[in-house]
């Protein structure tokens, strides 16, 4: 349904509306609310990686003078062992509670096990020292392949594998594991000219968003609890947390202040609840805010992982057959991204035979949450580090490999259904034909390698309402927290359909009882379709102001035309009216207009990526040092290029801080010892070089101006890109991410 | 975060005699940009911090050729650098002044708290070691005492300074004919980090500079404290220059640092970097003599 014309709106730049406020700094972040009688909440957190909590006594903190409560797991509402559809994906209450405030088991350092409200945060720092927690220490499994082990320590004694639908008899650390199966593998290697098997592990990242998690909670008398937070997904918070507490949804107000970053890890709570429960048991507004050692320790990162890849292809470069073994680490609970990661390890590409295992296993470690494009990194590392091993093997350029066995619009896919149209071949074209591609590399130690990522995208709810201004504008609501800049591309969108600039839309991110529901800003799914909602809200605006014009003119509203901003009447008169003369008249036509659009869209379109990167390695050191970064990918529609531009940008930067450094570092006892930026390595702007983003466009056939999300696919591809690259610097192939310098002198055999 | 007492001291002996009264529960502030930070994340804990960068003595920066360098110990990095002719005697100190945090921490942050700050791994006592720094110590009773930067620090976090004591200011010798310095660290990103290994070296060359006179290495984060390697220094004395002397002396620097596997890099990168930067950091000062 994509409309092929020029736009007036669509495709230009203009400055973002919530621009002033955040470059002057008056941009109001969770932790800059304040209201009166103000109370600070802190949280005792888990010394342990893995153990029994045999008591908890609160009393000395309770007794002394500064504090106002004291909560832990034994102040929740009893909770049935349920799956509750929430935020980005369905989850177990009694898990959610769990993790919120650990009961009989503290399954990770930094677990949150008590908390406390006093008068000031330094009261509440002191009076977590008088919470007396007796623990019994219990060995911790960290590593995903350890955690399978038959003899491992177990998080969970009641736990059992789902193998594939049915309950394995012992218990164990694998939550789960499925197959997807086609055709005939042992036939297509048969068939090959050159196999290739290789086996990858990665490391747990954090999202690293500059923004610590915050929540205010304000309990009343008459039951009705307001949360003021940073999060993606402020209707999220509220599912969440009317199912951790068991209060009704229509008695959570949920008010999403300005967001710093989240990358998929601001859509679990943590301290909202907390901060609700010491609400409402002080019945005063409660301020709980974490550090940055809080963030690495007791927030979702996303998984570590073991992934092996096989793959058989014929001498002229095509694939014959492939298997992928999938373990994840979903952290202290089930739920890790391996399923995204199966969907995704070899969706760029036709393979008719083929098998993707995956096991998502629990280990001692945070529970995982998503992180732009979740699980399809750990893939792509592996499936995209082989086919560079192949593309050697048979002597074939890697760009015209993909070419070759790029999947097309219908081609079944291993796990069953038909590929959707999406623009591989495209932005492998546009990455040849960049003067990246065909520039020499100078130099010693230097290389070139090539990869790409794919991401099925989500659609998902939204909803959008208009209020047309006398003055000719319109002020646009909407329940998708910004996080990317949509605050601009979604109002773009109703720009365009009624004829408007960009600056004569306001918008406005509500909280959850002044705009319809909204699903998480994630899955690249908001500028799509809370974008698609906007466009319908403009719509319905369009149909009423025609009515409008209808009455105004006296003819049949079928009389009345809409073209380039224009209301114009056909039956005549030539009687011509802009949309900011008709906004003017409305009060002599019926009164205000209000339009209203919801989406649920069903063909969110794929993105896909092409990453080249150069890279120079220290052959004393080890050290990577990024020379050029090239990255193009499919948008379908770029409605803001400088946000799609930036959504590229910050994707590779980040995928590029997973393959070089980023990595919770453990000790024995399990205990992360890296919590601070410091030793948490992502990348500075002196490791960078400018990523070149060049956009793709190939229209999503489900959206009216052919939007696909652009936000997850771009960190998907760098790791693998620059693992082949190195490679061709080096003559070593890196199995393990991050390739930091320690372990690229390991795999040079200098250490 | 506890509450502490701030004072702001007029005179060395006010603050010795601030500090003496609370033993070890009290500190000298100076940047803070170490102190600050560990108070506030209550990785120490203190009573009383003593401000003292409003000293004459702890802000003296002056250097002559006849004299060398008098540098008091709370002078912010960015002024040495700011020096012409301090960075052109001291190239090495310069070095490691220009990459400790940040240009806003540079302005802050000070040479005599680095030291103070005792981290094995802190990037400005290699270059005061090598040449030859002198610390100059104030005691509670008036007393100066003097105590060469290598015996300085005695364990992660420990110097030798006693209660009530403060370092004042360094003197370091004028650079001799025919010498320089050099430090470099290794870190896994181009900022931001604390080094994995650092080395640092001075050199005095021969005048047809071809041969080395006498050196000084000293290495970072590859022991409890920065390390002076004296008897690599010592072997070189005499030697060609050649890849054969310099890899000898990174083999002897390998052999006598003993790393930890920490977050920041296991015992054989460490190891290895040694020999790495001590090569690098010697060829440094040779070829910045060879360019003078």
């Amino acid at each position: 349904m994509a409309e092929k014309k020029d736009y007036k709106v669509v495709g230009t730049r203009p400055i973002r509306h919530d621009g002033v406020d955040k470059v002057t700094g008056r941009a109001l972040y969770g932790a800059d609310f304040q209201t009166v009688g103000l109370l600070h909440g802190k949280v005792l957190r888990s010394p342990h990686a893995h153990a029994r909590i045999k008591s908890i006594d609160t009393s000395r903190a309770e007794a002394h003078p500064g504090v106002r409560a004291v909560v832990t797991a034994k102040d929740f509402p009893a909770v049935e062992d349920k799956i509750a559809d929430l935020g980005e994906g369905a989850a177990n209450v009694k898990d959610l509670q769990d993790n919120v405030l650990a009961g009989d088991k503290a399954l990770y350092k930094g677990h949150q096990v008590a908390a406390v409200a006093a008068i000031d945060p330094h009261t509440a720092e002191e009076a977590l020292e008088l919470i007396d927690v007796e623990y019994e220490v219990l060995p911790p499994v960290i590593k995903v392949l350890d955690a399978m082990k038959e003899d491992a320590p177990l998080l969970h004694e009641d736990m059992h594998t789902d193998e594939m639908g049915e309950k394995s008899e012992k218990p164990s650390n694998i939550a789960a594991h499925f197959q997807h199966k086609q055709g005939d593998p042992e036939k297509g290697y048969a068939e090959a000219d050159v196999v290739v098997e290789q086996e990858y592990t990665t490391e747990t990242v954090h999202q690293g968003y500059i923004e610590p998690h915050n929540a205010t909670a304000l309990y009343n008398p008459d039951g009705q609890l307001t949360i003021w937070c940073s999060t993606q997904g402020a209707f999220a918070v509220r599912g969440q947390v009317s199912e951790i507490l068991q209060i009704p949804v229509s008695k959570v107000k949920v008010v999403p202040m300005e967001i710093g970053g989240g990358f998929g890890g601001k859509i679990n709570v943590y301290i909202k609840p907390i901060a609700a429960m010491l609400s409402m048991k002080t019945g005063k507004p409660v301020k709980v805010l974490m550090s940055r050692a809080d963030v690495f320790e007791g927030t979702g990162p996303t998984p570590g992982s073991y992934v092996r890849v096989k793959m058989g292809a014929t001498n002229d470069g095509r694939i014959t057959a492939a298997e992928a073994y999938l373990a994840f680490e979903a952290g202290a609970y089930p739920g890790s991204p391996v399923g995204a990661a199966a969907f995704c390890v070899f969706s760029p590409y036709k393979v008719e035979n083929g098998t993707v295992d995956g096991y998502d296993v629990v280990v001692n470690k945070p529970k995982t949450a998503a992180y732009r494009a979740p699980g399809a990194t750990n893939a792509a590392f592996a499936a995209e580090t082989v086919i560079d091993e192949i593309c050697e093997k048979i002597g074939m350029d890697p760009l015209e490999f993909r070419i070759l066995n790029s999947a097309t619009e219908g081609d079944i896919r291993i796990d069953g259904p038909p590929a959707p149209r999406v623009g591989f071949i495209e932005t492998v074209e546009a990455a040849k034909d960049h003067p990246h591609y065909s520039a020499p590399l100078e130099g010693e130690n230097v290389g070139r390698g090539v990869a790409s990522g794919y991401w099925p995208n989500f659609g998902m709810k939204s909803s959008v309402s208009i209020n047309v201004t006398a003055d000719g504008t319109i002020s646009l609501v909407e329940g998708s927290t910004d996080i990317g800049g949509t605050r601009a591309s979604i109002a773009m969108q109703a720009a365009e359909v009624l004829g408007i600039p960009a600056e004569s839309v306001t918008p406005t991110v509500a909280d959850t009882d002044s705009v319809g529901y909204t699903d998480v800003t994630g899955g690249s799914r908001t500028a799509f379709a809370t974008g698609y909602a906007a466009y319908e809200a403009a719509q319905d605006v369009k149909q009423q102001m025609i009515e409008r014009a209808a009455k105004l003119w006296e003819v049949d509203a079928g009389e009345v035309q809409f073209a380039d901003g224009v209301f114009s009447s056909v039956n005549g008169k030539e009687q011509e009216i802009d949309f900011k003369g008709l906004a003017e008249r409305l009060d002599e036509t019926g009164g205000p207009v209000v339009g209203r659009g919801t989406a649920d869209p069903s063909q969110p379109g794929p993105s896909i990526g092409l990453h080249v990167v150069d890279v120079e390695v220290d052959p004393d050191t080890g050290k990577i040092q990024i020379l050029r970064y090239t990255a193009t990918q499919d948008a379908g529609k770029a409605i803001h290029p400088s946000y799609v531009e930036g959504q590229i940008q910050g994707g590779a930067v980040q995928g590029i801080g997973w393959a070089l450094n980023e990595e919770y570092i453990y000790n024995e006892k399990g205990e992360m010892t890296n919590a601070s930026f410091l030793d948490y390595r992502i990348p500075t702007c002196l490791d960078l070089p400018m990523i070149d983003a060049v956009i793709v466009e190939v229209p999503n056939p489900g959206h009216p101006f052919g939007v696909r999300g652009v936000g997850e696919t771009p960190i998907i591809a760098p790791p693998a890109a620059i693992a082949n690259a190195v490679y061709r610097a080096t003559g070593v192939r890196l199995k393990e991410l991050p390739m930091s310098p320690g372990r690229v002198l390991k795999a040079m055999g200098k250490i | 975060m506890r509450a502490f007492e701030y004072v702001p001291a007029k005179t060395v002996a006010e603050a010795t005699s601030l500090l003496a009264e609370k033993g070890d529960q009290a500190k000298p502030l100076a940047g803070g940009t170490d102190l600050i930070v560990m108070v506030r994340e209550n990785r120490r804990q203190l009573d009383r911090m003593v401000d003292i960068k409003d000293l004459p003595e702890t802000n003296v920066l002056s250097y002559s050729p006849d004299t060398g360098l008098e540098l008091g110990a709370a002078v912010p990095c960015h002024e040495i650098y700011a020096d012409g002719a301090i960075s052109a005697a001291y190239p090495g100190l310069i070095d490691a002044a220009k990459i400790i945090g940040g240009t806003a921490i540079q302005g802050r942050a000070s040479v005599g708290g680095n030291l103070c700050n005792a981290s094995p791994a802190a990037d400005t006592i290699p270059p005061l070691i090598v040449l030859g720094a002198i610390c100059v110590i104030a005691g509670p009773d008036g007393s100066t005492r003097e105590v060469p930067a290598e015996q300085f620090c005695t364990a992660p976090g420990q110097t030798v300074l006693e209660n009530g004591e403060l370092l004042v200011s360094f003197k370091i010798p004028p650079p001799p004919k025919n010498s320089s310095s050099f430090y470099l660290r290794f870190i896994p990103r181009n900022e931001m980090d604390i080094a994995v290994v650092g080395a640092g070296a001075s050199v005095v060359l021969d005048d047809a500079k071809t041969s080395i006179v006498s050196a000084r290495i000293s290495l970072a984060a590859v022991a409890p404290t920065p390390l002076f390697a004296e008897e690599v220094s010592d072997s070189l004395a005499g030697k060609e220059i050649s890849d054969e002397s310099i890899n000898a002396a990174a083999e002897a620097a390998q052999a006598i640092a003993s790393p930890i596997s920490d977050m920041r890099g296991t015992a054989e990168q460490r190891t290895h970097l040694v020999g790495v930067l001590t090569r690098r950091a010697l060829n440094g000062a040779i070829q910045r003599v060879k360019e003078a």
